[in-house]
């Protein structure tokens, strides 16, 4: 079961889980994907140890896509 | 429709989205960290060559004059001990949220690190993440750098950006995965984004640190060597 999270002040919620195989639930979880981009989230998801990638459109492989806010110089 | 292929990474899949909002910035790489780091280092003499001078100086015309003599020497002292002191403020803590709040972050940021990094999370409060241009240790505002061979630290303030309301709100592991994320995705971005505030020598970093987090500065300049 894939998982899309974000980070918030609860530690993170988990706005969609889906399995490949289920368009309904890919479907809802693209929707919940999408609304967090337009809220300005960054979607990112690991690509191996150490690395992450930045995605602009839900990849239903993943097992875990981790919405975070942007950064900035303090 | 690509959402429901591979995963699909940006055009520019290398380059932190938010390096944009500094684009007069030129993109830190180990070049310009080191002449950073000489720019630092000369800032440092700048200021600490012309006052320890004054006081021999003064001693040498006028050994009555030694209260301003020794108080050249403070300034001498004193001066690259704040800049340090800036450095070492990336990496204090920031107030802490509701108890269930923080062990879910720090139970996600858990899952995004391994053993070691994870416990010395624990111990320290800090993620030590290694990466081409050195080892990182990313705290909840900011992260230092530890270039290879260990012996300076370039200490960089970043942090979760405020314009958005649920900034403020972050748990402590949440800060700390951001940063993290950002940093894995585009170091060389994740360096030119953030705002270096003190590069220098490790041992004068590590004497403004909490004591706590000591082991951790210790274990990134091990790393580095």
């Amino acid at each position: 079961m894939s998982k899309l999270i974000r980070m918030d002040h609860t530690g993170h919620s988990t706005l969609a889980e889906w399995s490949a195989d289920d368009p309904v639930a890919v479907e809802a979880a693209v929707d919940a994907f999408r609304a967090e981009l337009d809220r300005g989230y960054l979607a990112m998801v690991s690509s191996g140890p150490g690395r992450a990638e930045q995605v602009r459109e839900l990849p239903v492989d993943a097992d875990l896509v981790i919405l975070r806010l942007p950064i900035s110089g303090g | 429709m690509a959402a429901h292929g591979q995963a699909q990474p940006l055009a520019a899949p290398d380059v932190l989205p938010e390096a944009a909002a500094v684009h007069w910035r030129p993109r830190v790489d180990e070049a310009r960290l080191r002449r950073a780091g000489s720019l630092w280092t000369l800032a440092t003499l700048a200021h600490v060559v012309p006052f320890t001078l004054a006081a021999i100086g003064l001693m040498a015309l006028q050994p009555l004059a030694l209260p301003v003599a020794l108080a050249c020497i403070a300034h001498a002292w004193v001066i690259p001990e704040l800049y340090a002191q800036r450095g070492a403020n990336v990496l204090r803590p920031r107030r802490r949220g509701a108890e269930e709040s923080e062990r879910r972050s720090v139970g996600l940021l858990g899952d995004l690190v391994g053993h070691e990094a994870r416990e010395l999370h624990a111990r320290t409060g800090l993620v030590l993440e290694p990466g081409r241009l050195g080892t990182w240790l990313v705290g909840e505002a900011g992260a230092v750098l530890v270039p290879a061979r260990g012996r300076r630290a370039h200490c960089y303030c970043v942090k979760v950006d405020g314009r958005m309301a649920e900034a403020s709100e972050l748990p402590s592991g949440d800060r700390i995965a951001h940063l993290l994320l950002a940093l894995r995705s585009d170091e060389q971005g994740f360096a030119t984004v953030a705002n270096l505030t003190f590069s220098g020598a490790c041992w004068r970093l590590r004497r403004r640190l909490r004591r706590e987090m000591r082991p951790a500065l210790a274990d990134a300049v091990a790393a580095s060597r």
